[in-house]
């Protein structure tokens, strides 16, 4: 008999398929991860007296609530409460858990995947929209609402409508000090910020095949502000050879068995999708976004000011004018962190530039994991950043949520590498730009936007 | 989750495109109990300035009565998947949402809080702008129909899944309605994990703190 032709989403939905009811499928969850703001679920479950199904898939990982400077716990109750409710209820149910002062703890986006939680093939969900990270394994991991954590505590599984497929095939390689930050916002800026809604996203093409698993991850990360709720990338050598030794990954015959069953998960020669995009990352810029919508963005060196038709609130918050180029444009801080670029090869390439020089504005950096913040320190990262000036801060969420005590103040303008310039994301009336960390790290040296390609070129 | 059939109310208009989580409720709130009512939270920092006062450009300014209903620009709700967004909805006595594109898991937390969300083409969604525009009319909105009347027998009727409608018209317990499929579940889970030995992840090390 024939093999039906599936793409990798349709092979991965098939595979966890526990029932169907008219449009709805039943799927079955590999693993949940739960945060500080899961809360409102397990009040839920514990309310209605019902037991976790599986808690051995089920992680829990504070993040949201952990501010850079631990010492500020004790001055804000509320907070350390937060990450207290989460050490009672992970206690309680018995759940594997990085709390605080854990060496695996981290963003949830960073730290799951380092470990080798997130594997390809299986679905992953969690209370947290960045959760299409974990997509960069060729994993179906989808960000869900707190009713819907509660559901899959319970039972282990969701209902969920399957969506529609598209491929974003990546023509071509990005150029030198282009990376995958700027090939995000650049696509959102062509599909727009509802442009994958009700879609499942599968990244294929020469630029994504050539990527690191961090800049894949940062790929699938952004996939959410494009509206859709998956973003993948079908595993090959570089998926593998980068679990091969984590730590909670299958080891053995386990882990050959394992690789067998993700060596046949790809889309199949043919497969439909329901829309293709083609985008030829060898002409991407570094770009910024200059707006409240991560699709507001713009190439560094040409990008001006639009005028705006009817949404002049946009550009009075961000106080700008049509007409202005962002090249220059003064900041007042950089934040370099979050789920979106707090790996080791975002830091790397932040202290690439900062080496030997001094920042001009007040500059944060955060690692996305205690393990990355650990190699940071032990590769040297860590003193270059505070040679130059910049905060080297506990991992977590911090600046790029503005709910730990790390924020931007009221009409600040920020050169940030976290995934959201919506207003007040940062803080109330925060001004937020969205860039790579690379050209985060050269704003903060200038005190103003500039193109970092004539900082490594030498040109300024 | 509390049934819904009809509602009948003036509509409140939130007409800016990609009106975002993050400004339905801004983040710094989502440690408040669900107790202490959401409502207060509900587009915080475009009602209130800095020092707490009432902002003259309020999305909903406190001299509004109460609304039910909303019509809101394209896109609402994307970004976070913080539930807050929506229970700052519902506690302010919203029940349904309409607009010509509403972001996917803010519709599925919707449908999960007894708040209906409706998805209409831009036309139509302009006319109900415009009726709502002129004065302070009353729509009204059917689900067991699927229909959005008002004025002088105008009406239209929207598309909703019928396992979706039938949830929100009962107020249906998700996790309980899931529980009946308990059999499956157990049928599954024991062939999937006899077929894939290596999904159970191994312990590692052992969790501290």
């Amino acid at each position: 008999m024939l093999q039906p032709t599936l793409t990798l989403f349709e092979k991965i939905w098939r595979q966890h398929l526990v029932a169907t009811a008219d449009d709805f499928d039943l799927l079955w969850i590999d693993r949940h991860f739960v945060h500080e703001g899961s809360f409102h679920a397990f009040d839920k479950l514990d309310s209605s007296g019902r037991e976790i199904a599986h808690p051995e898939l089920t992680f829990g990982i504070a993040d949201h609530y952990v501010p850079s400077d631990l010492t500020r716990l004790d001055d804000d109750p509320e907070v350390a409460g937060m990450i207290h409710l989460l050490d009672v209820n992970t206690r309680r149910h018995q759940l594997t858990y990085f709390g605080l002062g854990h060496e695996d703890r981290g963003i949830v986006h960073v730290a799951a995947p380092e470990l080798g939680l997130t594997l390809p093939g299986l679905i992953i969900v969690c209370g947290d929209s960045h959760t299409t990270t974990h997509g960069a394994f060729g994993a179906l991991a989808m960000g869900i609402g707190a009713t819907e954590v509660a559901h899959v505590l319970a039972t282990q599984t969701l209902w969920q409508r399957r969506p529609k497929t598209m491929r974003v095939c990546l023509e071509g390689h990005l150029t030198k000090d282009v990376t995958a930050k700027d090939l995000a916002l650049h696509i959102i800026h062509e599909i727009g910020s509802d442009g994958a809604t009700n879609h499942a996203v599968e990244y294929t093409g020469p630029a994504v095949n050539a990527m690191s698993m961090d800049a894949r991850m940062t790929l699938c990360n952004m996939t959410i502000e494009a509206g859709a709720r998956v973003g993948m990338v079908a595993p090959d050598d570089t998926t593998i050879d980068w679990l091969r030794n984590a730590p909670r990954a299958p080891k053995d015959e386990a882990w050959q068995e394992a690789e067998l069953h993700w060596r046949s998960l790809y889309s199949d020669l043919g497969a439909k999708y329901d829309r293709t995009v083609i985008i030829d990352a060898s002409n991407v810029a570094p770009r910024v976004t200059w707006g409240t919508n991560p699709e507001q963005s713009l190439p560094i060196d040409t990008g001006i000011i639009p005028e705006l038709d009817n949404n002049h609130s946009t550009l009075s918050y961000m106080a700008l004018n049509p007409g202005q180029p962002l090249l220059d444009l003064l900041i007042d801080q950089v934040f370099i962190g979050s789920c979106t670029n707090s790996r080791i090869s975002d830091l790397r390439a932040a202290a690439t530039v900062l080496a030997g020089r001094k920042v001009k504005v007040p500059t944060l950096i955060v690692a996305g994991s205690n393990r990355v913040k650990t190699q940071a320190e032990t590769e040297g990262l860590a003193d270059i950043f505070r040679a130059a000036g910049a905060d080297w801060g506990e991992s977590g969420c911090s600046m790029c949520v503005a709910m730990n005590g790390d924020s931007v103040a009221s009409s600040k303008r920020c050169a940030s590498t976290s995934n959201r310039n919506f207003p007040g994301r940062q803080g109330p009336g925060a001004r937020t730009h969205l860039m790579s960390p690379a050209m985060a790290a050269a704003a903060a040296l200038y005190g103003q936007l500039v193109d970092i390609r004539q900082v490594t070129g030498g040109a300024i | 989750m509390k049934p819904l059939s009809q509602v009948s109310s003036s509509a409140l208009l939130l007409l800016n495109d990609n009106i975002d989580t993050d400004q339905i409720i801004p983040a710094r709130f989502l440690r408040k109990p669900r107790s202490s009512g959401y409502h207060h939270y509900l587009f915080y920092d475009a009602r209130y300035d800095i020092d707490g006062n009432e902002r003259v450009d309020s999305p909903i300014p406190s001299s509004v009565p109460q609304r039910s209903i909303v019509l809101a620009g394209h896109n609402i709700g994307c970004g976070s998947s913080r539930e807050g967004a929506v229970y700052a909805f519902v506690d302010f006595g919203v029940q349904v949402i309409i607009s010509t594109k509403i972001a996917d898991i803010f519709r599925s937390n919707a449908i999960r809080n007894g708040l209906l969300p409706i998805q209409l083409e831009q036309d139509a969604f302009d006319t109900l702008v415009a009726y709502c525009n002129d004065r302070q009319a009353q729509l009204k909105v059917d689900l067991e129909h699927r229909e959005i009347s008002w004025g002088e027998n105008h009406r239209l009727t929207f598309d909703i899944d019928e396992v979706i409608k039938q949830q929100l018209l009962l107020g249906i317990d998700d996790i309980q309605a899931t529980l009946a499929w308990g059999q499956n579940i157990e049928a599954f889970k024991h062939r999937y994990l006899a077929d894939h030995t290596w999904v159970v992840p191994t312990t590692g090390t052992s969790s501290k703190n």
